[in-house]
């Protein structure tokens, strides 16, 4: 039997991975605005890189924090966690500063917080108390309908402060839906839609029609002595024809000018690769000149010279990619999906609903922030401003994953207790 | 069942991994675009333009410089003007033009630099200097433009214009890029690959602002610009311009050329123009001026015009016919005016009479002994054989074929074949008779100014010649083009020059009598040269002094009438101001400058 202690209970595997991606980061961001004149002067609090060890080691205190309240709090806790955070939304689009075009911070001093990044955990721990009662079933429609609420009541909020990107997180929390048993036809239907819609963007709307037609004609065909088979699929094909045709609506009418552009440049990068596309170009030209071993430290060009912007939050991978190559980035993708399998792994040996919930709570988040992050900057998905974990420049992004994994430690390392309730 | 899920959840999040991975392998890893954007992103190359070499006289004056200008430059994606109208106004365009040439720059590149407005002064940069830098995105860069010490030598030195696509295609070496200024035409053009130097080439590396972050690889790449040779001309600058004011107001060329060398010592086409008119930015406007002025100032006479020779040439009839030893020196033959119309007196004529009198019935009957060698075969077939033997003898004077002048454009002359009269009174149809106008210079006979002072040089130097070249010497070492260093012989053997000679030393008595200079003997031959769309054109040839010639000289003015005259007058005062450095017959000078040559 190992002891009691806290340094024998807990999860060396994903702290090491935490502490590996927070010291990468913090040379990225380093990298990033490194040059031969301002060296010396790096660490001082007037470059990110200065403010980011700052913010690395609040953070341990918040470890320490965090690892030393009793477990039970974060269960016991998590709707009044919730509240104040939804609080907080609120209160911002009150007081709020406009950073970028969206309210979403609150100035305290010299600092902002982002009340956003920490409705993330907030909401995790919410959504994992409703769902770790003993009387929920996930196919019951009144779960279903809570649980969605629980989701998107911060979701609209962060919209209304115009910080569409950070609400989208929220989208992620469906993962922990479908993993406690919501029926898999709304994660069908939904990525159906968003695929239909892309495909509209890219093919002429009229192949679409043709070919959805020809298809639904032919199961048509085959299905004759079923009636029932008839009626779906001809449901389906006017859920085609409606998608298909609101996709100019939405383009128009929903998406602000910026999203739309970005949405666009995204199916084609060439349309303008200077203006709108600019982002996305410069920052595949940084990662890809990188080549197999990258430039060498502090060897980025692309970066340094201030080509990519944001190059030390949101598009912090552009320097891993340009100074270390193709090998930088299988290190750190290596080092992502090896966190999140093992966040899964963690969670699932779970004894207790709620800490297991809570677990894929942490990895949605965790995971939609990596895989959105990386595929803008690569060009794979539309340009939305949402840092990498861990590796970003930013105190409120870096505490608020700090928070969230850590809770999920804590819980993790009192998994025997729960067996003693 | 639910538990099943994590796996799902699971791969889902191993295959973003794996596709993220392999999408990096291609943009990193195996699509080099990216590399080559990375380096164009960064790396600025700065030209470093090398000054051209300078240019001066055979006495160390300088000639030719290079003046300060500035080219305003854009850089689209800094341009950002509060003040358009402003800006219009410092540059003197409307804003039409502005649109167009931002529109241009920006298709050129959004984020490297084009030139926006060119070649501007130094005088009006000092004035919009101070101005210029509140406006973001432009600035200048210095460049140079050539400046002239004298207005002189405009058709010799030639002028520099931005190389077009013609010469871009044509340029083998790829020296040349677009914008790029080189020689088009006279010693800028021929000494081209001299006088440009070499370009040197520093790669910055910029930010995306364009801000300045040091030099790539610490340099390594970087190349400096090495200047252009200086080029040392063998024209004496005082005496170009002293020729130029002899010529001013006339059409028409002189050219003096040292025999001993062939340097030439002056050339002029007249009319001219300011060398400093197709230099910098009223260019266009000043080369379409000129283009279209009827005395056509860019037409370079000494090398371009061509005319028939007249009387000058009977001195090298003369030369042919005591070679192939149709006749002796001092065969006397007896003339009259029956064959053609003759200023000279009836009597019997020997080569000295003959060239100092410059009768025309001599030199008639001495061309047919030349033409006509066998008296058994029909006159119609000892023609076209007579002329094609002749024919190759005056090719070796250079005539009908470029001197290789170091100047670009140079025409060839002509000297009649079998071919041209088969071509006017057909196959075997011709004969003597046909031709005979040639013997005093006339009929198809053609020859540029050049061609006549090369004569001049031959006679001075008693059977040879240099190709004739302006350049001296090239760059600190001295350097002279091989060939021009090279000794061409006429042909003709030196003994049978002193009578020619004699005859054109006492010509001057006989034809040019106001040429004559004390103490000083010149040899020369006068031309009139028939011109059937108006008044006569004046020629003379001469060399002097007779013992050891300094210089040979050829002046011919068009429709100015007798050679004895406008031209001999002329060439004597060059000579004279050759020679002794002053003037010592102010009524010539001013008979000259006058123009007035009738009777």
């Amino acid at each position: 039997m190992r002891g009691d202690r806290l340094t024998d209970k807990i999860d060396w595997v994903v702290i090491g991975l935490y502490a590996l991606m927070v010291f990468l980061g913090w040379t990225s961001i380093y990298a990033a605005i490194y040059s031969e004149e301002n060296a010396s002067e790096l660490i001082s609090l007037s470059h990110n890189s200065g403010k980011q060890l700052l913010w690395i080691v609040t953070s341990l205190l918040i470890i320490i924090g965090v690892m030393s309240l009793d477990y039970k709090i974060y269960s016991s806790f998590s709707y009044i966690i919730y509240g104040i955070s939804i609080l907080l939304l609120i209160i911002v689009l009150g007081v709020g500063t406009v950073v970028a075009g969206s309210k979403s911070w609150i100035a305290i001093g010299g600092f902002r917080l982002q009340p956003s990044e920490f409705a993330k955990f907030a909401t995790a721990l919410a959504l994992a108390n409703y769902l770790s009662d003993i009387n929920i079933k996930m196919s019951n429609l009144k779960t279903q309908l809570i649980g969605t609420g629980i989701i998107t009541l911060p979701m609209l909020l962060i919209i209304i402060q115009g910080d569409t990107g950070s609400a989208m997180v929220f989208a992620s929390f469906f993962i922990v839906m479908f993993r406690e048993g919501m029926p898999p036809i709304y994660f069908i239907v939904g990525f159906g839609l968003i695929f239909l819609f892309i495909i509209t963007l890219v093919v002429s709307k009229t192949i679409i029609f043709v070919v959805s037609g020809v298809v639904i004609l032919i199961i048509i065909g085959v299905s004759v002595k079923h009636p029932k088979r008839i009626i779906i699929t001809l449901l389906v094909g006017l859920i085609i024809v409606g998608t298909v045709t609101s996709v100019d609506f939405v383009l128009n009418k929903v998406l602000k000018d910026h999203q739309r552009n970005r949405v666009i440049s995204l199916v084609n990068p060439d349309i303008d690769p200077l203006g709108v596309g600019w982002n996305v170009t410069q920052s595949k030209i940084a990662i890809g000149s990188g080549g197999f071993w990258g430039k060498g430290y502090l060897q980025g060009t692309q970066t340094k010279f201030d080509f990519v912007p944001e190059q030390s939050t949101d598009f912090i991978f552009c320097t891993m990619g340009e100074e270390h190559g193709w090998v930088g980035s299988l290190v750190l993708i290596t080092l992502f999906v090896t966190l999140l399998i093992r966040i899964s792994w963690l969670a699932e040996r779970q004894k207790s609903r709620f800490a297991r919930i809570y677990g894929y709570g942490a990895l949605s988040v965790i995971f939609f922030h990596f895989a959105v992050n990386i595929a803008m900057t690569i060009g794979l998905f539309p340009v939305i401003g949402i840092p990498l974990p861990f590796f970003s420049y930013g105190g409120s992004s870096l505490w608020s994953f700090t928070i969230l994994l850590f809770i999920l430690i804590k819980l993790d390392s009192e998994r025997m207790n729960v067996l003693m309730r | 069942m639910n538990e099943d899920r994590r796996y799902i959840i699971r791969g889902i999040i191993l295959l973003i991994g794996i596709i993220f991975l392999v999408k990096l392998f291609s943009i990193q890893v195996i699509d080099d675009k990216y590399k080559a954007a990375a380096q164009n992103n960064i790396i600025h190359k700065v030209i470093d333009y090398p000054f051209r070499g300078l240019i001066f006289d055979r006495n160390k004056k300088l000639l030719v410089h290079n003046d300060p200008i500035y080219d305003l430059m854009v850089i689209p994606k800094e341009a950002k003007l509060n003040d358009t109208l402003a800006f219009c106004e410092l540059l003197d365009i409307d804003l039409e033009e502005f649109t167009g040439r931002m529109k241009k720059a920006r298709r050129y590149s959004y984020i490297k630099p084009s030139v926006f407005e060119k070649q501007i002064s130094n005088k009006q940069f000092a004035e919009i200097q101070d101005k210029l830098i509140h406006f973001k995105g432009f600035y200048p860069e210095a460049r140079t433009v050539r400046g002239y010490d004298f207005s002189s030598l405009a058709n010799v030195l030639g002028y520099i214009g931005e190389i077009n696509s013609r010469q871009l295609s044509r340029d083998t070496t790829n020296y040349y890029k677009s914008g790029d200024y080189l020689g088009i035409t006279g010693l800028e053009s021929s000494y081209e690959q001299f006088l440009r130097g070499k370009r040197g080439i520093k790669y910055k590396m910029v930010n995306a602002r364009g801000i300045d972050k040091g030099s790539f690889n610490n340099g390594e790449q970087d190349t400096l610009s090495i200047p252009g040779e200086n080029l040392t001309l063998s024209i004496d600058i005082e005496l170009q311009r002293y020729a130029e004011r002899l010529l001013d107001g006339k059409v028409g060329s002189i050219v003096a050329i040292e025999p001993s060398s062939g340097e030439v010592l002056t050339f002029v086409s007249g009319p001219s123009y300011k060398p400093s008119l197709l230099a910098g930015k009223k260019f266009g406007k000043n080369y379409s001026m000129l283009t279209k002025d009827s005395l056509k100032p860019l037409f370079n006479r000494p090398l371009m015009a061509m005319y028939p020779p007249g009387s000058i040439f009977k001195t090298l009839q003369a030369l042919i016919a005591l070679q192939e030893g149709v006749i002796t020196a001092k065969e006397k033959i007896y003339c009259d005016g029956t064959l053609i119309g003759d200023h000279a007196p009836p009597g019997y004529y020997d080569v000295h009479k003959g060239i100092m009198l410059s009768s025309n019935n001599y030199f008639h009957k001495v061309f047919r002994r030349v033409i006509e060698r066998d008296p058994t075969k029909s006159p119609f077939v000892q023609g076209p054989e007579g002329l094609t033997h002749w024919r190759s003898m005056v090719n070796k004077f250079g005539l009908g074929q470029p001197l290789g002048v170091d100047l670009p454009n140079e025409r060839s002359g002509l000297v009649p074949g079998v071919e041209l009269y088969n071509r006017i009174y057909g196959k075997g149809r011709w004969k003597y008779s046909n031709i005979s106008s040639m013997s005093i210079g006339q009929g198809e006979m053609l020859m540029n100014p050049i061609q006549m002072t090369n004569l001049a040089v031959i006679m001075a130097n008693k059977g040879y010649y240099y190709r004739p070249h302006l350049v001296k010497s090239i760059g600190e070492t001295g350097f002279i083009l091989p060939e021009y260093q090279e000794k061409i012989s006429c042909g003709i053997d030196a003994i049978h020059f002193p009578p020619v000679i004699e005859g054109m030393k006492d010509a001057l008595g006989g034809t040019a009598p106001r040429a004559i200079i004390r103490d000083i003997e010149i040899c020369g031959k006068t031309g009139t040269a028939q011109n059937p769309h108006g008044e006569d054109h004046s020629v003379f040839m001469a060399f002097a002094p007779k013992d050891n010639p300094k210089i040979a000289i050829s002046v011919f003015v068009e429709n100015a009438g007798w050679g004895g005259r406008a031209a001999a007058c002329t060439a004597s005062l060059i000579i004279e101001q050759y020679l002794r450095g002053e003037i010592t017959r102010p009524w010539l000078e001013d008979y000259v400058l006058e123009g007035y040559f009738g009777d």
